[in-house]
């Protein structure tokens, strides 16, 4: 077994080795070409430079005739239709040029995401790094966005984002993956470090959201930052006359970006204390299983409706396992006279259900128990006239089982991730460009852990980005 | 008797492998925009079948990546873009997501027309976004000259021929018959059009570029200040006197855009406003690509028409 795993990483980094010096020949060439380019438009700079000098000549002398020559006319025509077609060629030749030097680069943009906010009560409900959290001035996310095509069979992204929590400032490696661009059978591979593709929300972006702050049931079960972590997933387009993938994930189950799963040892889940439980086996990963697809109802109304399942360990005790089940469901109408993508509406809605597998503690002697948590979120987006949307969004979450754990919930913190709560958050936002926005949300937030007493947040959030136009997926 | 089990077996069989590859003599094309899907149609006639994946009433720039767009390119033999980043904002995640080796960029299968088309207003000093959502390579609105038309369909041409030899010498055929048509058709549009050469004109995004130099137009400013920019009081105001100041005649629009303000610039200069479809499908009348310009130049004609005293 060991001599073919061997054998496996012999063949793996002969090939990893082999690409790279074809990938070093290609340079070279490339370069020659770009050298060869960089001559043929100084030469046509310079021939143009000298037509021009010609027609000025021409211009300047006068008429040494009393009438035109015949054929002066089309002679200066043909000169004209010359230098037309010389200055069009070096555009050509300038803009070829960035389009072949930029190609060797990664595309990079820069993404940086700010918000004022005022709360009612300092010790707020938001519980995602990136949301708003403090009175005053939030850094929400500054992310650092490169891609590129490794080789005729792979793309590159990395998403490297810096924040500023308690005052500190951040970086952290949010997101670093390869994806298959020509596997046979349909099938596409990421390898990497990913977000878990999860329903809709826990892949995208803050700078992607279309509130200041993520959804309370994701926040409960994915954590503050989302459920990300290394892996391998491998998708499948079925060939039906339809859109509809098969995704399956296998990731690591361990570390703050896998919360409901091995996290991290001395954390706590509703009152149980995480083990320190490495991965040992492949039990001990987490998988993902997720079929998504898609109808075009009308020309101008589209669906799509996914399930996921996630199912994995977690380190309440040295065998408990956890499963959370989700499904999502995304409608949007957008008219096919659209203006630049306006009026639009959307409403996008998931619901997920944790069922956690805790203890027994033996630090708290905490019996064993089955903690169930649930919630859902359902968002409408309205783009009513160019450049402004609309938002109002509806959360609910609530938890069972657990109860013995119940008196070690010891910060508020701990007892906000438990019991019932739901919140209301109308928002407007407007994009001066594709490039930049500002938005304004009130959230009404109510939570048994607070005695149900209303919490509200104010955000004035901006957004700049710079750097390469970003594509949209659906 | 013991045969007739392994014949009915053996026919399903090659029924099923019927029904499955019903397609495989003709090329499946793929093109971002419905302009570049008929001028496929005319070159591949019978021997392609094309899907169009933008509306010709939508704004190009701006198409959903609907899911079933992967469907679509995850079938394509042939995928036409405009390039110069006109589908930069929601071709490359469907290319990515359609997992088909054909398509990708480089290969046979992936056809970039602006690749044979001299770009106008390629940009020649520094940009930078604070012009505008400016399109670095030139603008990409270029089918909308005729000509271009033809350099595409020679492009497509050779490419169909690559990809399908067998049908090359339909493709040639079909593609000296649509050289024809244009050539003969654009003489009679500028035939019509001759009377409009120096009328000046204003546009609201610069969709109408290479339309008016093949024309004769002079575009000499737009209702957007900058690309992608919507019109500022400002802009607006100095619009109005530019247009008053040089004797602007006509105001060109997609007819997707806002009316209010080509309304509000008609009745402050007496200019006339003219909706023109930008592509394929953006009017009822504009059914393909030839007729796109049958309909574009009676359009203007008549609008210039109704605005003589």
């Amino acid at each position: 077994m060991h001599t073919r795993i061997c054998a496996c990483v012999c063949a793996a980094l002969f090939v990893a080795a082999f690409g790279g010096w074809s990938q070093g020949f290609a340079k070279e060439t490339a370069g020659s070409e770009i050298e060869d380019l960089k001559k043929q438009m100084t030469l046509m700079e310079e021939q143009l430079k000298q037509l021009r000098k010609k027609v000025e000549e021409l211009e300047a002398k006068p008429s040494a005739t009393k009438g035109p020559e015949p054929d002066q006319g089309k002679s200066e025509d043909t000169t004209e239709q010359r230098l037309r077609e010389l200055e069009r060629q070096v555009q050509q030749q300038r803009a070829a040029s960035r389009g072949i030097l930029a190609p060797f680069n990664p595309k990079i943009s820069l993404n940086g995401l700010f918000t004022a906010a005022a709360f009612s009560d300092k010790n707020n409900l938001n519980l995602g790094d990136h949301d708003p959290r403090v009175n005053g001035f939030n850094v929400q996310n500054v992310e650092l966005h490169l891609q590129g095509t490794v080789d005729p069979y792979f793309q590159m992204d990395a998403n490297l984002v810096t924040f500023i929590e308690k005052g500190e400032t951040k970086v952290e490696l949010e997101e670093a993956y390869g994806t298959s661009l020509a596997l046979p059978a349909n099938l596409q591979l990421v390898a990497g470090q990913y977000f878990t593709r999860f329903g809709r929300h826990n892949r995208q972006h803050p700078h992607q959201w279309d509130f200041a702050d993520q959804p309370v049931i994701l926040g409960r079960l994915f954590g503050p930052d989302g459920l990300r972590g290394p892996g391998a997933q491998l998708s499948w387009l079925a060939p039906t006359p339809f859109y509809l993938e098969l995704i399956a994930s296998a990731q690591q189950a361990q570390g703050g970006i896998a919360t409901s799963f091995l996290s991290q040892a001395g954390q706590t889940v509703r009152g149980y204390t995480l083990l320190d439980r490495p991965v040992q086996k492949p039990g001990d990963l987490l998988y993902m299983p997720r079929v998504v697809t898609s109808l075009d109802v009308t020309d101008e109304v589209t669906a799509a409706l996914g399930g996921s399942t996630l199912f994995g360990p977690n380190a309440s005790g040295p065998n408990n396992t956890t499963i959370i089940y989700g499904t999502d469901l995304y409608v949007k109408w957008k008219p096919v006279n659209h203006s630049q993508g306006f009026p639009f509406v959307a409403w996008q809605t998931e619901y997920l259900h944790r069922d956690y597998q805790a203890g027994p503690d033996t630090i708290n002697a905490i019996p064993a128990s089955r903690l169930k948590d649930y919630g859902l979120y359902s968002q409408l987006t309205y783009g009513f006239v160019y450049r402004w949307v609309a938002g109002f969004r509806v959360d609910y979450a609530d938890s069972a089982g657990g109860a013995a754990a119940v008196p070690f919930l010891t910060t508020l913190a701990q007892r906000d991730l438990v019991g019932e709560r739901w919140r209301l958050s109308p928002n407007i936002t407007f994009y001066p460009s594709e490039f930049s926005k500002f938005r304004l949300q009130y959230n009404l937030d109510v939570a048994a852990s607070r005695g149900r007493e209303a919490i509200h947040g104010v955000f004035l959030q901006a957004e700049f980005n710079i750097g390469e136009h970003g594509a949209h997926s659906f | 008797m013991r045969d007739k089990p392994l014949t009915a077996t053996l026919a399903a069989i090659a029924l099923s492998l019927l029904w499955a590859f019903p397609s495989q003599a003709k090329l499946n094309v793929v093109a971002s925009t419905p302009d570049l899907g008929s001028i496929a149609r005319e070159v591949g006639g019978d021997r392609i079948e094309v899907t169009s994946l933008a509306k010709g009433t939508e704004d190009p720039h701006f198409v959903d990546a609907k899911p079933s767009f992967i469907r679509i390119l995850n079938q394509a033999d042939v995928l036409i873009e405009g390039g110069a980043d006109l589908e930069v904002g929601w071709l490359p995640p469907l290319v990515l997501n359609a997992r088909n080796p054909q398509i990708q960029l480089g290969l046979p299968g992936r056809i970039v027309a602006a690749e044979v088309i001299k770009l106008l207003e390629v940009p020649t000093g520094p940009i930078d976004r604070s012009l505008g959502d400016v399109h670095p390579f030139g603008n990409p609105h270029f089918t909308l000259d005729p000509v271009n038309g033809r350099l595409i369909a020679r492009l497509l041409a050779e490419r169909f021929c690559a990809i399908a030899p067998v049908d090359c010498q339909v493709f040639k055929t079909n593609l000296k018959q649509f050289e024809d048509t244009i050539d003969a058709r654009l003489a009679v549009w500028q035939k019509q059009m001759a009377p409009l050469r120096g009328t000046k004109v204003v546009s609201y995004h610069k969709s109408y570029s290479y339309l008016a130099e093949r024309f004769g137009l002079r575009v000499v400013n737009t209702i957007e200040p900058k690309p992608g920019i919507p019109p500022s009081a400002s802009h607006v105001r100095d619009l109005v006197a530019q247009m008053k100041a040089e004797g602007v005649a006509l105001i060109l629009m997609e007819p997707n855009r806002e009316r209010k303000t080509p309304a509000f610039l008609a009745q402050e200069t007496g200019a006339k406003v003219v909706v023109v479809p930008s592509m394929v499908g953006g009017s009822k009348e504009a059914g393909d690509y030839l007729t796109l310009f049958d309909s574009i130049v009676k359009t203007v004609l008549e609008a210039a028409d109704q605005r003589r005293p």
